[in-house]
């Protein structure tokens, strides 16, 4: 008898789904895997006193809260709503592994004593370092954009010349087959004692690393470009100007843009170096300075900031390239 | 609907005189066209029939002036052809709309390249209603049908006002019933504008309806064969007797006589 009500009130509640808001149980999971984290790293007594665990375990009821916060609201919050629903077992191992970290570091002292910091350190770098981590962030930052600046838009011209004439080509062609294939690095210790000082050098270095992949796959683009291209706006009444700028380039978009990706990551290989062999300042240089002192947590924190940078400045590349190329089908997305 | 701003005719005078034509194939040399000669007086309609890869394209080329013949010459009203021209327009085989461009901004290319895409930008939009695209002038190439590509294709061809209209097969990815739809809009517009025509067909019904002349090549190296004048009024229907007649006496000609 009482099986049969089970089953009735099973098949009451199923009826009802599809118009009651179902609960977000990966919300709820979330929420409570990151509380859990949050009592842990408040009420876990820790061997050595570290200055920040309180502010560390309040900043992960935050995220509870906030979690718990929106489990009910979730369908107001529509497309990010939906976004934040895919993220649920995401967000569950980010709780755990902070868990874990907590463990090893903080709370059972496993891992070796200065190399590893927990969590708390580095909010404590964080909370007390930010002035000096944004000056260094924007550091290297305007290195980078400069030499990247200037290395796509060179190597974006260079190519497009090589594509295009066969007299540039003659000549760039066995410049760029003989230093294209050598790393940007390997020309530091030169640039550094030929360049006025090691900043302008660094930049020539990050628009050397950015300019060979952007030539290369510029120039493979134009030349690849469908000659019925340059026929049909030949028979239309197409000068040269109008088939370079209108034809062979927007043709190119395709293959110029892997080359400024390729350039991208080329060239956060050669900030860092620079960085850490010449230039006072930016993130590499921090992180070089936080080793000299022992100071890991300030490292970890800087190297974090980096992987931030990064990987914001590729997305934005992945949105210029969506917009430039939205004509393209079967875009990759980031 | 052409406002032709010289005094000279609205089809343009074509010549062409002893052209012979080959390509390196393999380091030896491929004759493609032997000793072509023919014209296309101002307003004709003149259709190219002859088998597959007898040279017929080739000529095309040769009168778009991309590439300048081996042998012989090509005149237009009596004047060499030395380059491509925008009065000489061509609708290739193969549509190749830019990808990268909406359809609208590939048929507005000829008016672009010449600088007057501002004072024609109608042009565009009544070219795009002419071939049955309106509803499609912000798609993209690779999201229309095959037969939608070609009619994008003729588009960009007719808003540049040509003297001589070149078309390349500009119906072969059409389905039967919009083809016939397209041949009569070809035709009625040739007939309105008055632009000389050279037509490449592979379909002998198709010349025969449209053309006021058909010549036949042969096999490769292309030679002309024969000659049809077809002097029969617009609009034509394909099972007039005479056409009938001609048809039989075009596959003949092509090897293929007992075909219908
Ligand atoms: N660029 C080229 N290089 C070498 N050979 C070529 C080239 N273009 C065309 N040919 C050759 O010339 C011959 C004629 O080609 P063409 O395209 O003019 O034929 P076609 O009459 O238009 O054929 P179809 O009716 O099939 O389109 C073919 O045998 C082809 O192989
Ligand atoms: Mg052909």
């Amino acid at each position: 008898m009482s099986s049969l009500d089970d089953a009735a009130v099973l098949t009451g509640e199923r009826n009802r789904s599809p118009t009651a808001p179902r609960l977000w149980l990966g919300g709820l999971a979330a929420s409570a895997a990151w509380l859990a984290a949050a009592a842990l790293t408040a009420l876990w007594p820790e061997g050595e006193e570290w200055v920040r665990t309180g502010e560390f375990a309040s900043l992960l009821a935050v995220v509870a809260g906030a979690l718990a916060f929106a489990v009910p609201l979730l369908r107001l919050f529509g497309a990010a709503g939906e976004r934040l629903r895919a993220a649920a077992p995401w967000l569950v191992v980010l709780a755990l592994g902070v868990i874990g970290w907590e463990l090893v570091t903080a709370k059972l002292d496993l891992l070796p004593r200065p190399f590893f910091a927990p969590p708390q350190a580095l909010l404590e770098v964080y909370l007390d370092e930010w002035p000096r981590l944004l000056e260094c962030t924007v550091a290297s930052l305007q290195l980078l954009l400069l030499g990247y600046g200037i290395g796509a838009f060179v190597g974006f011209v260079t190519g497009v010349s090589i594509g295009w004439s066969r007299a540039v080509g003659y000549w760039v062609h066995p410049v760029l087959r003989l230093i294209g294939p050598l790393p940007a690095t390997a020309w530091l210790p030169i640039a550094f004692f030929a360049f006025p000082s090691s900043w302008s050098a660094s930049v020539f270095l990050i628009a050397l690393a950015t300019g060979v992949p952007v030539t290369i796959l510029t120039w493979s683009g134009v030349a690849g470009v469908n000659p019925a291209y340059y026929d049909i706006a030949r028979t239309l009444g197409a000068s040269s100007r109008f088939l370079v700028l209108k034809v062979a380039v927007p043709a190119a978009m395709p293959h110029v843009f892997v080359g400024l990706f390729m350039g991208l990551g080329a060239s956060f290989a050669v900030l860092v170096v620079a960085e850490m062999m010449g230039v006072k300042a930016g993130l590499g240089w921090y992180l070089q300075w936080a080793q000299g002192w022992a100071a890991y947590a300030n490292m970890y924190a800087a190297l974090l900031v980096m992987a931030l940078v990064c990987s914001s400045l590729v997305t934005l590349l992945f949105k210029a390239r969506d917009r430039l190329l939205a004509w393209q089908k079967g875009l990759l997305k980031w | 609907m052409v406002a032709l701003e010289q005094e000279l005719p609205a089809g343009l005078d074509l010549e062409v005189h002893g052209v012979s034509h080959a390509f390196d194939l393999h380091g030896a040399p491929l004759p493609v066209l032997d000793a072509v000669g023919l014209r296309a007086k101002p307003g004709e309609f003149v259709a190219l029939l002859g088998p597959s890869g007898c040279g017929k394209s080739t000529l095309l080329r040769l009168v778009a002036g991309l590439e300048p013949p081996r042998e012989g010459r090509i005149l237009a009203d009596g004047r060499p052809i030395t380059g491509p021209h925008p009065s000489r327009v061509v609708v290739f085989q193969d549509p190749t709309l830019y990808p990268w461009r909406t359809v609208w901004d590939n048929v507005a290319l000829g008016l672009e390249a010449q600088g007057v895409l501002r004072q024609r930008r109608n042009r565009v939009d009544e070219a795009l209603r002419l071939v049955g695209l309106d509803g499609f002038a912000k798609a993209y190439p690779h999201q229309l049908s095959g037969g939608m590509a070609q009619r994008a294709a003729l588009a960009r061809a007719l808003v540049n006002d040509p003297r001589l209209l070149v078309l390349d097969e500009p119906l072969g990815k059409l389905d039967s019933l919009t083809r016939i739809q397209m041949q009569g809009e070809i035709v009625a517009l040739w007939r309105r504008a008055g632009f000389t025509t050279l037509l490449v067909t592979h379909d002998v019904e198709e010349a025969l309806l449209m053309a006021t002349r058909v010549i036949v090549f042969s096999e490769r190296p292309a030679r002309i064969k024969a000659e049809i004048v077809v002097d029969r009024p617009y609009p034509r229907h394909r099972d007039d007797p005479v056409l009938v007649e001609l048809r039989h006496k075009a596959l003949e000609l092509l090897g293929l006589a007992g075909s219908w």
